[in-house]
Order: structure tokens, then C-alpha cells, then sequence
């Protein structure tokens, strides 16, 4: 057959790489190197340590305490040796010197546990206020902003910036221990001996030196290392999710291939990640070696000329040991403190959301003993205040009506049903609820006094009781299995292994479209609201489950002021009143008979039998509303 | 200057060769199978372990030279010593040689270390991302991809990394401690004794610590991703969360959340705290009765200072890697727990595979068969198909309607061998598809999924994911037949637009198209769509009909839909009822019937008019 000739696969040439296929997504983070002060982000990240300062400052003491007894020890031990440690010494110097040595060790002790036990629950803390402050902002940022942000995007500013922060907390407190410790090796070693000392520390600046030169490429290979095991990482993800789509279109020779490039390449740097981390190694082991070779011959001499005592010198030996640690954890500091900065002001750009939708200061609160109708009174709306999506639209929904709101896609009916909420605030015109512009009323009673299914049912992991529930605290299981039978809902619940306290995994993917849609029904029967926004579904479910839906949707409106976006003919046809919109005025409005009568657009797209408007292709809109037009 | 682009190394051998090495050791403990994996890098593993057993020598010579040295000090004083300056002189350089040698050897410890666990991680890496791909239909129907994506993250790092924070740490532990002890028993039992009395408490406290913090680890990163769904749960349904003016409910949802887990991090904080506080409590208690019993011996001359000093040193020496113990133990914990899972799944059975001596299918009249198909899903107790026969030619149509869950979809995925008949057999040109390479039969079997994956690249490399190379015109082509160009010329990169997770968001019925796309492309014989229209509105799936009807003549064509203007144009229509066909005909034949396929198409078209939405479409 044709087909088979025609196979490029065959082309294939073997170890080559296909030129139309990747494997993964993952995006390249930028390498962080900022600043790593910045006076403004730093006031701001103060602003969440100040609740906790007084155990900021009572580590900070703990901190000057602990590294205060690490520079008592070794002398203590000094101290014993040259204290009358020969054959036939004194026994009592030896003594007070053990027992400044216990107390030093003591004192170690407690100033470890004290420092390190508050400020890492200090840091804890501020991880946590700092999300939950974010957290916080974005319930009350404007819709408009959320529409536009990837829900990945915040969650890595409330993750990943708020963890680089809790490491900076974490570090900056011991890094103060760090820099005390320096001068204080400094100092006390000069003190000890001028010379011995500063031949010693000569190897200091050395270390310092080397790694100045070394942190820049060093970094860029972890960062290298790091970034491709994101990316494979980032593939072997994909592929597991979409294994499905893999097989069912054999890639998974390609993919394996592509796949073993990025493992490769992410080996490769991680070997040049580990030489970089390890060449540090023999620099500190050779300048350490080189620090107790000066101490052992000048000290020796030193001694010779009895201008030393050999304790001194095995208090130098002491300090080297500790000698480097500092230098090397303030040189990683720095970095850290880079990174913090960064995701300091990425978390205050979220805190900084403008709030444009508050309510007012003297805002009434909304009650069910309201009219329930709904006004538009020449509505003007647009994203972008420059292209309006509706222009002065005026309508009225009486109490207890159920009106459907038509039009091709892009008339401007779901911005009309965000508003009647008050996602948005209109540029012109008012919306009123129960005859009260919703800019008077508090946001939280028109929520409670206007429900709302979304064209998409959208589900929480947890149990279904809890999902139909939602924050009414109020409804008892009763209720919540009234309104379930109510919408047809319970047998398919019933039939779950837990029935209503079945758990629904990621967001309900293991009920279908149209059990979700009828949950999201009950969810908004349950929080028993005068004011029905609806949008209808689009997407095609079963005949069965469809029924189910219309019958669901006629208990749901019985009795309650309706706006409803609709797409079925049957949910179009059952209206009390039609509205239709078209590129965001409203061009007719009527009954179902009164609308076929007047010849317009809603009779044109009515006459062309689609099961629903939003199945009618533009070409034949535009020839309906040409002729529409004519008339 | 370092890049992320994968460059292809030439000189690197073939990555399959790999893949048989992970099942040595099948049917050993875990430990010993990584052991086994890691130990095939001999050279590299040996270097590692002759490196660290030569370093921690040298790093136990450390102590003894700055004893002698503080001795040899102490006798530049007395006369008696003539050669003491030079005997210092020689210590000196000695101690500057050793110290540099055992710089040079931890690098070549630490390096190779790492270098085993890399190539160890590499290989992993390869075989799991084989195995997931070769998994059937029926493993990951039972396992959840997120548990997947753990075991291929944290349980392979798990098994990785045992090498050098397991097997190596032990080596240099038995060095240090071993050959340290010997070395201060034979100079004093007691003072050894003294020395050494912080080691076991150390070990004893820092292992169960580690034990401890591990446990609380995990119970920490289940309640962490508890907030994180929280979290993410109320961004994306941001306007539910509006609609019912739940921010405060929400907020009350996330402090709940958020309590439990700041309460694990404290704990967790106070549990390697007041453990990290003993241990150097311990140590320094120790080292104050070495100074005290041991400068009481000077005192009595039974010892010299530098013997003293000596002892001290190696004390300090020893106490980083005795508090490292405890990461030991971690270490082989975790090996042993991720080891079992992962070998688990490296060992689970692949379910549909090449028969041995099978061959490629070879299309000749293009004739599908079932017959008497029967198929129950694993684990489930009421069959899902039973008896299902019928027969397709090339250029055939044929639709597929009945109830959710009378088993249409399944037919779909029987063909492609996705999953296995239970019993029966389905034939195309007379070659039972179990007896062909799967490869081959998935090639010439299309099945356009009710939810096909979207991949995070280009449109162009999504149409192309089936043929990666085909040309541009191909992909085109198929484009238009799906109605889908018309879209793509618009958006801002056209064709290299990124669509998926992280582009451009396409909308169900785009997707649907794109997936159709996609199916085009790879030219099958047999074409399945599975519910892939319901997004997609009925004038631009009319279109699509009309498109790629032209291409059909030697193909079979399976459609199956909820809506009967999808398929009601068929040659043929299977009317499936609990996993039997109940009714088959023509749309007109199974209409004058006056069964169950009647009721159904009265139930979809509009309930006082009697008008058929086919006629709409065209």
C-alpha cells in the first residue's frame, strides 16, 4: 500500500537525532547575580523578623557567647600546658585550668542550643508569615491580575523565593557568629604573638584570594549542574505523564535517545560540578599545611629563644584547625545573600498588588430578604479600558425571571456575568443586585446572595460532602444530600466506595465531565442563594448525562432570579427572557417567539438547526449578522 | 562559560548497553544489588576507596607529628637536645608533605566518589525512563503518575548516592576509628579509653537522630504538599473561590495546613538541635578529662606534652566523621527502603511485549477482524467485553455508540495492543495483532485519544510527535485536514508557537484538533477516534470529516462518539450495550429498526422537532 512508501520514519538515519522532537520542558532559571544588598527589600524583609526580634537579638547574644567560648577553648588548653605542665608540676593551675575549660564548654553548650533552637524556629516562622501574607494579598488582588499570571509562576514565589529567604534567615545569623570568630582568631593570635601571628595569617588572605577567583566559575557549574537535572528531570516527568500518548504514537526509541542526551549532559556537568567543589580540598588542606609548618619552625625557634611557651604553640595548632571554616561559609554568604535579595523583591512585588476592588467603608451588607433582581444600567466594560467588551448595556432581570444571555463567542456574555459578581469594575454605567450598585455592597454578602457555576466545574481534593458544601458552614449532611438528590447527583455518589465521604483525587478526575458539572449544581443549590449566574457547558456529555444536567438546571433556577450564559437551544427555548449580545451591545432582546418574529440575528442563527450557537462556525455568523443587517 | 546545550559526545559508547546491567543481583537484598550496580565502575571505585583508606592514614599521621613537634619544642630548651631545631625543621616539612598529600588524596576520595554515584545515577536514570515507556496500559491505569515521578526523583537519588555516602563513609570510619584506636592504645589504654568515650554516644545519638529527622522528613514533605495543593488548588480555582466569597474559608484551609507543617518544622528544629548539642557537649567533655587525667600524668612524668597535644588533635580530627555516622545509617536506611521500591519497579513484568520470533505486520487487504473478543480489565470482576465480532475493510467507516462504560473505548485500545484480549482474537490481514512486533502495529494503528497529551514544545513538533521527521509540508497538510492551520497562521510564531503546560493554552476542542493532527501524520491504516470530537463543534468536525475522507480509500476508519452527527454517516454503526453489540447497520437501518438506537438519536435531537442537526452540519 502507498502508505508505507510514504513513511518518512523509514528515513531515519541511525544515532541521528530527528529534527522535530524534544523531550521536557523545563524553563532555564536566570543565574542570580544581583545585588546583594539592597537597603529597600531588606526594610521590607525586616518588616516579618521584627514580630520575632527579640529572639533575633537573644541569638545574636547567643551567637557573640558561643563563638566567644570556640576562641576560650583553645586557650584554656594553652593556658594548662604552659601553666606548670612538666614533670613535677603544680597540680591547682592545672585544675583552674580544667575548670575554665569545663565552664567554656558549659557555656558552649548552652549558647549553641539557645542560638541555633531560636533561630531556626525564628526563620520557620517568618517562611511561613511571609507565605501566608502572600497568600492572603492574592484573595484580594483583582481578577484581572490573576487572569493574566500562571498559577506556576505564584507558586514558585510562594515555594522557592520564600525558601531562599529562610536560608538566608538562617545563615546571616551564624554568618555574624563568622565574622566575630575571624577577628577574633585574628585578635587573639596577634595578642598571643605579634609575629608568629601575622606569619601565620598570611595564608588568610591567600584562601580569600583563591576563592574570589574561584566562586564565579564555580557557581556557574553548579548552576550548570543543577539546571540540567531540572531539565531531565523536567523529561522524565513528561514522560511519564503523557506515557499514553508515547506509545500510542511509538516515540519511545526517539524519546529514549533524547532522553539519554539530557542524563548525559547532566552527568557531564555534574562531574564538573564535583571537580569544581572538590579542588578546594587540597588549597585549604595545603595552606592548613603550611599555616602548622610556620607555626612548628618559627614557633620552634620562638621557643629557642624563650620568647615563647610551647602551649602557645599548641594553641596556634588548635586555632588552625578552625582556621579556614569562616572564610569559606562567608564566601558561600554572599551568594546566598544574592539570592535572597532576588526573592526578596520578587515576594514584595506580590505584597505590593495594587487591591483595586475593597469594599466601602460604609458598604451595606446584602440579606436574603433582597428583591433579587439584577440591573444593568448602561454598562460599560473593557480589559483594557481602551477596547470596551460591553457598550452601555442596559438590561433587567426581575425577581424570579430566568433570563439567557446569547451571542456569538466574543459578544461579551461571560464579562457581563463576571461583573453582576463584581470580578471587575465597570469603567461606566452601575450593576445593581437587589437595587443596590454593587459598589456598595460588601463583596462577601454578594457572594453569599448571588451563586455561580462556571462553564468548567472546577473541584477541590477532598471528600465530595466537603466539595458540595464548600464555606457554607452552615449546611448539614442532610442538606447537602437534599440538594444532591435535588440534581440527580446522589446515585452516582452512592455508587462511589465512600459514598459522600469518597475523597475526589486532583480536582475530581476520577468522576466524568458531567458528574463534576452536577456536583458544581449541588455546590450552588447548597449555598441557597436568591441570584442563579450561570454559564452552561459547552463541552458534548453523553445524552444520558446531559438529561440529567437540563432536568438538574430547572430545579436549580425554581425559584431563584436567573442569568444564565446559555448554549442549548432547550436551556435558550425554556428562558423567560432572551437577551443577545453582539460585540458587546445588546441588539435584541424578547421572548423565544417575540425574537423569531422579528427576523433578526437570533432568528437567523436559530434557523440554521445547530445544536447550540457556539457550534455555529464564524463564516456562517458573519453571513447571519450580514443579513441580519440588511433587513 | 558553561552552556545548557547538549552537546552529543561521539566517543560515549551506546546508552542501551546499560540497561541490562541494572537486573544484576535480581533477587537480592536491595543493598547488595547496589552494591553490585556500583561496583561495576571498578577502576573509578577502587580509586575511590584505595584514596580514601590512603587519606585517612595520612590524616591520622597529623596529630602524631604535631606531637612530636610540641615535644621537640619543648627540648630546643634543654640542652640535651643538639639536633632539635632540625628535628623540627623536619617535622615541619614532613607535616606540609602530609598535609598536601592528604589534600590530593580526599580530592581523589571525594571526586570519585561522586563520579561512581553520577554514572550510577546516569544509568538509573536510563533504565527507569526505559522501563516507564515500556510499562503497558494496565500498570499505569493502577499507578499514579505522581508516585512515579517520586520514584524516579527521590527513590533513584536514594539508591545513587549509597555509594559514596554509604559504602565509602564506612571504609573511612573503620580507618579512623580503627587504626586511631590502635594507634592510641598502644601509646596509653587509659587516656585512650578517655579519648575515645565520646565516640559511642556520638554514634548512638547521631544515627538515631538522623533516624528520627528521616521519619519526620517524610511525614513533613506529605503535609508540605498538602499546602502546596492548597495552595495551588485555590489559584487555579480562583474564581470558585470568588464566586462563593470563600477567601476567608480558604485562608482558614491554608492556616490549617500551614499550622501543621510549621509545627514538624519546629520540632524538626529542636530534634537536631538539642542531638547536635549533646554530641559537641560530649566530645568537649571528653577532651576536658583527657586534659585533666592526661596533664596530671605529664605532672607525674609519665607523659610528655606532645603525647598530650597529640591526643587532643586527634580528637578534633575524629569528631566531624563520628558525627557523620549518624548520616551513615541514614544513608543505608534510605538505600534499603528506595533500593526495595525502585527494584520493585525495574522488576515489575512487562505485560505486552514482542512475542519471541514475531515479525512486522504486513498490510495487505487491510481487513480488521474481532472475533469473539472478551476482555475484563485487571482486577475488575464484571467483564467489560463479551463476545464482541465484526469485521472492517479499507476505506470502511465504522461508528461505535452506546452508554458510558459499555466498553467502546476499550475496543480502541485493543487493537493497538494496549492492552491484551482476554479471550479471542483480533486479526489484521489475517495476523493476529498479538503476533506481530508492537511496533510495527502501532505504527499502522492510529487511535486519536478522548484526552490526548499535550507536549510543552512547538505546534509543529507536537503535529510531528508521531514522525519526527516528517517535512513541513506533511505537517501542514495534516493541519488543514484537522481545520487547525487556519489557527496556527495566526497566532504570533505560527507554527513555532510553544503550546502545553508552559505556552500558549489551546482550548479543548484546539487540542482535540491538534491531537487529529497528529494522527494524520503518521499515515495509519487503521484510524480510531475515541471521543476526540466532543470538544470540538459540529460544522468544523463536518469539515474535518470532508478532509480527511479524501484520503480514507485504504484506510479503516473507527469513530466513536457520544454524538450520533459524528458517526451517523458510517458505513457501518455498532450500537454497544454492556460490552455486546446490540444492534449493527446503517444509520437508516438501525433508524427502522426502532431500537435502542432509535431512542437514542430521539433523545438528541431536539424534543417537538424532528430535524436532523446532519443536514445542519453540511
Amino acid at each position: 500500500m502507498s502508505v508505507i512508501e510514504d513513511d518518512d520514519r523509514e528515513a531515519a538515519i541511525p544515532g541521528q537525532r530527528p529534527p522535530r522532537a524534544s523531550v521536557g520542558s523545563h524553563r532555564i532559571e536566570e543565574e542570580v547575580f544581583g545585588k546583594a544588598y539592597d537597603p529597600q527589600t531588606v526594610r521590607r524583609i525586616w518588616a516579618f523578623v521584627h514580630p520575632y526580634r527579640k529572639k533575633i537579638y537573644l541569638s545574636v547574644a547567643a551567637v557573640l557567647v558561643f563563638t566567644a567560648t570556640q576562641l576560650a577553648i583553645p586557650l584554656t588548653i594553652g593556658w594548662a600546658i604552659d601553666g606548670g605542665m612538666v614533670a613535677g608540676g603544680d597540680t591547682a593551675n592545672l585544675l583552674w585550668a580544667v575548670v575554665a575549660f569545663g565552664v567554656a564548654v558549659l557555656l558552649n553548650f548552652g549558647a549553641s542550643y539557645v542560638q541555633e533552637t531560636q533561630v531556626g524556629t525564628v526563620a520557620e516562622n517568618v517562611l511561613f508569615d511571609m507565605r501566608r501574607a502572600m497568600f492572603a494579598q492574592l484573595q484580594r488582588v483583582s481578577l484581572s491580575f490573576m487572569d493574566k499570571t500562571e498559577v506556576g509562576r505564584l507558586m514558585s514565589r510562594l515555594q522557592g523565593d520564600v525558601n531562599s529567604m529562610q536560608e538566608f534567615l538562617e545563615t546571616s545569623v551564624i554568618s555574624v557568629g563568622d565574622i566575630v570568630l575571624l577577628f577574633g582568631i585574628v585578635i587573639v593570635l596577634l595578642t598571643l604573638d605579634p609575629w608568629l601571628g601575622l606569619l601565620t595569617l598570611v595564608t588568610m588572605p591567600v584562601l580569600f584570594i583563591v576563592r574570589i577567583f574561584w566562586l564565579p566559575p564555580a557557581k556557574r557549574a553548579f548552576w550548570a549542574a543543577h539546571e540540567t537535572n531540572s531539565l531531565t528531570n523536567g523529561a522524565m516527568a513528561e514522560g511519564i505523564n503523557g506515557v499514553r500518548t508515547v506509545q500510542n504514537l511509538e516515540r519511545q526509541k526517539v524519546n529514549f535517545d533524547l532522553y539519554d542526551d539530557k542524563a548525559y549532559h547532566n552527568l557531564q556537568t555534574q562531574l564538573t560540578g564535583s571537580k569544581f567543589a572538590q579542588v578546594m580540598v587540597p588549597i585549604v588542606d595545603s595552606l592548613t599545611g603550611i599555616a602548622m609548618a610556620t607555626v612548628v619552625l618559627v614557633g620552634g625557634s620562638l621557643v629557642l629563644n624563650g620568647s615563647l611557651q610551647v602551649g602557645v604553640i599548641v594553641t596556634f595548632l588548635f586555632y588552625i584547625q578552625r582556621f579556614f571554616d569562616p572564610i569559606r561559609s562567608l564566601t558561600m554568604q554572599y551568594s546566598i545573600m544574592q539570592r535572597a535579595m532576588t526573592s526578596g523583591r520578587r515576594i514584595t512585588e506580590v505584597l505590593d498588588l495594587p487591591v483595586t476592588i475593597t469594599d466601602k467603608q460604609d458598604a451595606l451588607v446584602l440579606t436574603s430578604d433582597m428583591d433579587g433582581s439584577v440591573a444593568f444600567h448602561d454598562v460599560v466594560f473593557g480589559y483594557d479600558p481602551n477596547r470596551p467588551v460591553l457598550k452601555n448595556v442596559s438590561f433587567r432581570v426581575n425577581p424570579g425571571e430566568t433570563v439567557a444571555l446569547v451571542g456569538p463567542t466574543g459578544s461579551g456574555k461571560t464579562s457581563a456575568m463576571a461583573l453582576v459578581h463584581r470580578f471587575y469594575e465597570v469603567q461606566g454605567g452601575a450593576v445593581l443586585v437587589g437595587g443596590h450598585d454593587v459598589r456598595n455592597i460588601t463583596q462577601e454578602s454578594l457572594g453569599e446572595q448571588v451563586a455561580m457555576v462556571l462553564q468548567e466545574p472546577f473541584l477541590f481534593t477532598g471528600s465530595v460532602l466537603d466539595n458540595i458544601r464548600y464555606n457554607k458552614a452552615s449546611a448539614t449532611r442532610d442538606d447537602v444530600i437534599t440538594a444532591a438528590k435535588a440534581v440527580g447527583a446522589h446515585e452516582f455518589i452512592m455508587r462511589l466506595p465512600q459514598g459522600y465521604d469518597s475523597q475526589l483525587e486532583q480536582r475530581g478526575s476520577n468522576l466524568s465531565l458531567g458528574q463534576r458539572q452536577l456536583l458544581s449544581f449541588a455546590r450552588a443549590l447548597v449555598a441557597d442563594a436568591k441570584i442563579l449566574v450561570l454559564d452552561e457547558a459547552t463541552a458534548n456529555i453523553d445524552s444520558y448525562t446531559e438529561r440529567q444536567i437540563q432536568k438538574a438546571l430547572e430545579t436549580l433556577l425554581e425559584g431563584r432570579t436567573g442569568l444564565v450564559i446559555a448554549h442549548r437551544l432547550a436551556t435558550i427555548r425554556g428562558a423567560d427572557r432572551i437577551i443577545v449580545l453582539q460585540n458587546g451591545e445588546k441588539i435584541e432582546e424578547g421572548n423565544h417567539d417575540e425574537l423569531m418574529a422579528l427576523g433578526g440575528l437570533y432568528s437567523r442563527l436559530y434557523n440554521m438547526n445547530y445544536a447550540s450557537f457556539d457550534d455555529i462556525p464564524e463564516d456562517l455568523v458573519a453571513q447571519a449578522n450580514a443579513k441580519a443587517a440588511s433587513t | 562559560m558553561i552552556t545548557l546545550k547538549a552537546g552529543r559526545d561521539r566517543s560515549r559508547g551506546d546508552a542501551r548497553a546499560h540497561l541490562a546491567a541494572v537486573h544484576a543481583g535480581k533477587g537480592r537484598t536491595p543493598l547488595v544489588r547496589i552494591s553490585i550496580f556500583s561496583l561495576r565502575h571498578y577502576w573509578q571505585a577502587s580509586l575511590a576507596i584505595g584514596a580514601t583508606i590512603v587519606a585517612s592514614v595520612l590524616q591520622l599521621m597529623i596529630p602524631r607529628l604535631l606531637g612530636h613537634a610540641v615535644d621537640q619544642a619543648q627540648n630546643v630548651l634543654s640542652a640535651a637536645a643538639q639536633g632539635a631545631e632540625q628535628a623540627l625543621f623536619w617535622t615541619a616539612m614532613t607535616l606540609l608533605a602530609v598535609s598536601v598529600a592528604r589534600g590530593f588524596f580526599t580530592l581523589v576520595q571525594n571526586y570519585y566518589s561522586e563520579s561512581v554515584g553520577h554514572h550510577v545515577g546516569y544509568e538509573l536514570r536510563l533504565a527507569f525512563y526505559d522501563k516507564v515507556q515500556k510499562l503497558s496500559y494496565s500498570y499505569h491505569d493502577r499507578v499514579h503518575s505522581g508516585d512515579l515521578i517520586t520514584l524516579g526523583l527521590l527513590d533513584l537519588d536514594g539508591v545513587r548516592m549509597f555509594f559514596s555516602t554509604g559504602l565509602v563513609r564506612v571504609v573511612l570510619l573503620a580507618v579512623l576509628i580503627g587504626v586511631g584506636a590502635f594507634m592510641l592504645f598502644t601509646t596509653d589504654a587509659l587516656l585512650a579509653m578517655l579519648a575515645l568515650s565520646f565516640v559511642p554516644f556520638v554514634a548512638w545519638r547521631s544515627s538515631a537522630a538522623q533516624l528520627t529527622l528521616r521519619a519526620t522528613w517524610l511525614v513533613l514533605q506529605e503535609r508540605l504538599s498538602v499546602l502546596t495543593r492548597v495552595m495551588e488548588e485555590n489559584l487555579g480555582g480562583i474564581r470558585v473561590v470568588r464566586a462563593f466569597s470563600g477567601q476567608k474559608f480558604e485562608l482558614g484551609k491554608f492556616d490549617a495546613a500551614s499550622k501543621a507543617a510549621l509545627e514538624l518544622a519546629h520540632r524538626r528544629v529542636f530534634i537536631r538541635v538539642s542531638n547536635t548539642s549533646m554530641m559537641t557537649f560530649s566530645f568537649f567533655a571528653a577532651m576536658g578529662l583527657v586534659l585533666w587525667v592526661g596533664g596530671n600524668k605529664v605532672i607525674a612524668g609519665e607523659m610528655s606534652v606532645g603525647t598530650l597535644a597529640s591526643f587532643l588533635t586527634f580528637m578534633t580530627i575524629l569528631q566531624m566523621p563520628v558525627r557523620q555516622l549518624g548520616l551513615m545509617v541514614n544513608s543505608f536506611a534510605r538505600a534499603a527502603t528506595c533500593g526495595e521500591r525502585f527494584y520493585a519497579f525495574i522488576d515489575e513484568k512487562i505485560e505486552i511485549e514482542d512475542k519471541p520470533g514475531s515479525v512486522p505486520l504486513a498490510i495487505t487487504q487491510g481487513t480488521l477482524r474481532f472475533e469473539d473478543v472478551h476482555f475484563t480489565y485487571p482486577g475488575a470482576s464484571h467483564p467489560t467485553l463479551t463476545g464482541v465480532s465484526f469485521e472492517a475493510r479499507a476505506g470502511e467507516t465504522i461508528g461505535i455508540v452506546g452508554a458510558p462504560g459499555s466498553g467502546k473505548s476499550t475496543i480502541a485500545h485493543l487493537i493497538p495492543r494496549f492492552y491484551d484480549v482476554t479471550a479471542g482474537r483480533i486479526t489484521i490481514d489475517g495476523q493476529d495483532v498479538r503476533d506481530v512486533t508492537v511496533e510495527s502495529l502501532r505504527r499502522r494503528v492510529g487511535v486519536v485519544q478522548q484526552d490526548s497529551f499535550l507536549f510543552t514544545t512547538t505546534i509543529e513538533n507536537n503535529i510531528a510527535y508521531g514522525d519526527p521527521w516528517a517535512k513541513e509540508t506533511k505537517i501542514e497538510k495534516a493541519a488543514e485536514s484537522a481545520q487547525l492551520h487556519n489557527y496556527i497562521v495566526g497566532l504570533p510564531a505560527e507554527y513555532d508557537t510553544v503550546v502545553g503546560e508552559r505556552g500558549v493554552s489551546l482550548s479543548g476542542g484546539q487540542r482535540q484538533r491538534l491531537a487529529i493532527a497528529r494522527s494524520l501524520v503518521t499515515r495509519p491504516s487503521v484510524l480510531v477516534f475515541d471521543d476526540s470530537t466532543a470538544a470540538i463543534d459540529a460544522g468544523t468536525e463536518h469539515r474535518i470529516r470532508s478532509a480527511i475522507r479524501r484520503f480514507a480509500k485504504d484506510r479503516i476508519t473507527i469513530i466513536i462518539a457520544h454524538r450520533l452527527s459524528s458517526l451517523m454517516h458510517a458505513d457501518r454503526i455498532l450500537f454497544l450495550d454492556d460490552g455486546q453489540i446490540a444492534e449493527q447497520g446503517s444509520h437508516e437501518a438501525l433508524l427502522a429498526l426502532g431500537g435502542r438506537y432509535k431512542a437514542l438519536y430521539d433523545l438528541q435531537t431536539r424534543p417537538d422537532e424532528d430535524i436532523e442537526i446532519e443536514r445542519a452540519a453540511q
